[in-house]
């Protein structure tokens, strides 16, 4: 619901980099967003196209890379991907876990000309 | 010809650079922020209202109030004697940093100890978007079922304290608090939970003394 936002953040960040590198256009961006971030693809991708417009971004391809929850249970250390909706260590059942990885919402680099 | 230009930052790291600033300003004027996040109808406004009526001017506090239209909510808590100040997002799911800074300067925050913001109705974004308060409340009230922690696992994993409210109304909804609770073991180990009723007055007292505590504690320490 908040990819509105999440949008303008991308096209700023985008365009500051480009502005420091004097690039002339950007190609695309690519980004890292975790499973447990709320944002839709299709969301992004539909802002985006109305917010860049005009701008050096403007036809810029989203490539954004889904990254996969991972946790660690505190009891045993064992470090897990949670399968479906269960977030229970798989080895000794404790419920006591910490999310490690799934959580990103990054720019991670920007190709431009 | 195509070059890769290496970024790798936060997507919202402006907003939480401002979150940063809007904090810092609490912590001078020494005012603790509270973040109050639920669904649309949770009963955040009442429970605040109330929380007023228990603290008995143990803590001077002020609200702003977030909705995407409107001024019910800042009318209510200014007829309560709360100083108030209401932000309407129009039609922003969420309040963010630049919203609550142009906020908390209309608010004299010399006479006040603890600031709560209501952020909007929603399970969902808020809790992407800093605003600088120190602590986040989420309040999950009996009708909206139990199983709540499972389908926004988000909203439950990024708050400091939880709220269980609307138990007067356990006899007349379907609501297994072993199996929510269960939810919310998972996704926040240990979290700090109250379980009351703003309409009755059952558990306001534990919350309002713990809430006095905590912010006193901070206040000292800041």
């Amino acid at each position: 619901m908040h990819e509105l936002a999440v949008s303008e953040s991308i096209l700023k960040i985008a365009l500051e980099n480009a502005e420091k590198a004097h690039a002339s256009s950007i190609k695309s961006i690519n980004l890292e967003i975790g499973q447990l971030a709320s944002l839709v693809d299709e969301s992004i991708n539909f802002y985006w196209d109305i917010i860049s417009e005009g701008t050096i971004a403007q036809g810029a391809v989203l490539t954004i890379n889904r990254i996969s929850v991972e946790m660690r249970c505190f009891d045993c250390g064992k470090v897990f991907i949670p399968d479906g909706e269960s977030f229970e260590c798989p080895d000794c059942s404790s419920i006591r876990v910490q999310v490690i990885r799934g959580d990103e919402m990054r720019v991670e680099s920007i190709d431009v000309e | 010809m195509t070059s890769r230009i290496e970024v790798t930052e936060k997507i919202l790291s402006s907003n939480d650079e401002l979150a940063l600033i809007n904090r810092k300003y609490l912590d001078d004027a020494n005012v603790f922020g509270v973040n109050i996040m639920a669904s649309p109808g949770a009963g955040k406004t009442t429970f605040i209202i109330k929380t007023l009526e228990s603290l008995g001017g143990r803590l001077k506090f002020g609200v702003i109030e977030g909705d995407l239209a409107s001024s019910i909510d800042s009318d209510k808590a200014k007829a309560a004697g709360i100083p108030a100040v209401q932000i309407n997002t129009g039609g922003e799911c969420h309040l963010d940093a630049v919203m609550l800074d142009g906020a908390i300067k209309s608010l004299d925050l010399s006479m006040l100890d603890l600031l709560i913001v209501e952020n909007v109705g929603n399970l969902v974004c808020p809790i992407n978007f800093k605003i600088g308060t120190h602590m986040n409340i989420l309040v999950a009230s009996i009708p909206e079922g139990d199983d709540k922690p499972y389908k926004y696992p988000g909203a439950y994993r990024g708050v400091e304290v939880l709220i269980i409210s609307k138990i007067d109304l356990l006899p007349y909804v379907p609501f297994n608090m072993e199996y929510f609770k269960k939810g919310v073991e998972v996704l926040n180990p240990g979290l700090i939970t109250f379980v009351l009723s703003a309409k009755t007055g059952e558990g306001m007292n534990l919350w309002a003394d713990w809430l006095v505590d905590k912010v006193n504690a901070w206040r000292e320490r800041n």
